[in-house]
């Protein structure tokens, strides 16, 4: 009688959520007339599609690298650096907001930075008589969105990479300078070792939040960056692939990289939990 | 250590510095509606503006709305898991992070295939059902959050001595659940209740995708047209963000206490 209390609850993910994530997996291996095909995912190598993919790979892989990389000294430089107390809790409540201040607003709080006409855009202009906008640079390219997503990037690496330098030792550090060990070996033969799991599962954690991000982009940019959110986003609108099939197959392939950066995640985490107790 | 200190500090001021000067900049551009001085011109004309009014009212409603529901889904099987059904915890916890894993576009185009109006549950066929399917979304995607808000308030209590002992003053369950557990985990309860408001307030794929006025789609509709009011309703969704998460910490703070209240 155990599984009658979670029947509800298995309801309701069944409706709201496998049945309709089933439903576009199996479409994606449907032909119009309902028969099984694979023709829909060979159909994703086309250019465009295989552009908006590798535009959306590229984008968060950057943002995921560098938002790790920044995070990661951010979140460091607040827990072991020496800086004044206040400022470890002032980092978590921010970066708590932060990493939810995402999707629209945050692309207007760019544009108003970054824009044509942003602050900073200006004020570089005036003080150093340098218009970024010259050197090819828009707030609606690459570099642009991937500047944008930083924004909550570098503070859910915060989050999530906090408890793992939380169970860098103190010891382990002191050990290895009695030893007579410098800094850098230190780093190398000591913390990294223990926290490249971490590490590299936070990253991995930002990729797939980036991957699936839409709002940001889409106010940003409109539909002129041709990634596979904005691509998919235009496909459920107004089926611009003219191939219904193919639109499941592109949500598919959107779960595909999705899980198998969060699975990698998982693995990574429960392999650093063995060390960082 | 010196150097060490150096570069923190170095660290912490590249960070602050690309944190706030963003939140300076649309400050600062959401104050220049009236030509030649700084003014809150942008702020009043939002406020005045009547769709403003009704999408954000719109969303709020539907932040209530998913908070209530999805507390009266998430306690009952989270308590029953942790004392009646352990054995279902893998399963039960794995669907709770499944909506990290699956985008939320995903999701919402899986929903206009399976409930539009040739469906066997055409709920987009009525405004009243969509605004319900919408509902039902929001609760998917907070799911994450609050599953693991209430869980973690019902690991700080005693649960099966609880239970026991309103079961032999004659409590039925859902005497127990709602004059025993909810009022001992409020501090996650309202933890989860706040994460949640802040991610519905301004959603903006389900919200635009399931074509319902809410404020999300409100947003973007109106950076696509206008020059100083998105900047305003920017600020203003900070603000709502950092009350939302403000409101969560005082409240969670309050979870590693022992639970005395439980009136």
């Amino acid at each position: 009688m155990a599984w009658l209390g979670i029947v509800p609850f298995l309801l309701f993910a069944i409706l709201f959520l496998l049945w309709p994530t089933a439903h576009l997996v199996i479409g994606a291996f449907e032909s119009k007339d309902g028969s099984f095909t694979l023709a829909n995912i060979a159909n994703l190598t086309q250019p465009a599609i295989v552009n908006a993919y590798w535009l959306s790979i590229r984008i968060s892989a950057a943002s995921a690298f560098m938002g790790g990389l920044l995070g990661f000294a951010l979140a460091y430089a607040a827990i072991s650096g020496g800086l004044p107390r206040w400022i470890r809790p002032t980092l978590t409540t921010f970066s708590g907001v932060a990493s939810n201040f995402a999707g629209v607003p945050l692309a207007f709080a760019f544009i108003a930075t970054l824009g044509r006409t942003g602050l900073v855009t200006t004020l570089l202009v005036k003080w150093f008589d340098f218009n970024i906008y010259h050197t090819g640079f828009t707030i609606l390219s690459f570099w642009g969105l991937t500047l944008t997503y930083l924004y909550f990037q570098i503070p859910l690496m915060v989050l999530i990479l906090t408890p793992a330098l939380d169970g860098l030792k103190k010891e382990w550090r002191e050990a290895a300078s009695i030893l007579g060990a410098s800094p850098m070996q230190y780093w190398l033969r000591v913390a990294i070792p223990v926290l490249w799991p971490s590490l590299l599962g936070a990253v991995l954690l930002l990729f797939a939040n980036a991957f699936g991000a839409v709002a940001t982009a889409y106010a940003l940019t409109g539909s002129s960056l041709n990634i596979v959110p904005i691509l998919l986003f235009a496909q459920i609108r107004g089926d611009v692939l003219h191939n219904p099939n193919l639109g499941y197959a592109l949500a598919l392939g959107m779960i595909v990289i999705t899980a198998l950066s969060n699975l990698a995640y998982i693995w990574l985490r429960a392999w650093s939990e063995r060390w960082v107790k | 250590m010196r150097e060490s200190r150096i570069g923190a500090w170095i660290a912490f001021g590249i960070g602050a510095l690309y944190f706030i000067l963003p939140l300076i900049a649309t400050f600062e551009f959401s104050l220049r509606m009236k030509r030649g001085e700084y003014s809150f011109e942008a702020y009043r004309v939002v406020f005045a503006d009547p769709r403003f009014q009704a999408s954000f009212s719109y969303s709020v409603g539907q932040a209530l709305a998913t908070i209530i529901v999805g507390i009266a889904l998430v306690v009952p099987t989270a308590y029953w898991v942790r004392l009646r059904a352990p054995q279902f915890r893998p399963i039960v916890e794995f669907i709770t992070l499944l909506p990290l894993v699956i985008p939320a576009i995903v999701i919402v185009f899986g929903y206009l295939r399976i409930f539009n109006s040739s469906s066997l549950i055409p709920l987009t066929d009525t405004n009243l059902g969509t605004d319900a399917l919408l509902m039902f979304g929001y609760v998917t995607l907070a799911l994450p959050y609050m599953y693991r808000a209430v869980d973690t308030g019902l690991q700080a209590i005693d649960v099966r001595t609880l239970t026991e002992s309103a079961e032999s003053l004659g409590a039925n369950a859902f005497t127990i659940l709602t004059r025993v557990i909810l009022p001992n985990i409020r501090p996650a309860l309202l933890s989860g209740a706040f994460l949640t408001f802040a991610i519905v307030i301004g959603e903006f794929t389900f919200a635009a995708l399931l074509n319902r006025p809410a404020f999300g789609p409100y947003l973007q509709l109106l950076g696509a047209n206008r020059a100083y009011e998105p900047s305003a309703l920017a600020i203003m969704a900070f603000l709502v963000t950092w009350a939302c998460m403000g409101l969560m910490q005082l409240a969670s703070r309050g979870l590693r206490l022992p639970a005395t209240d439980t009136r």
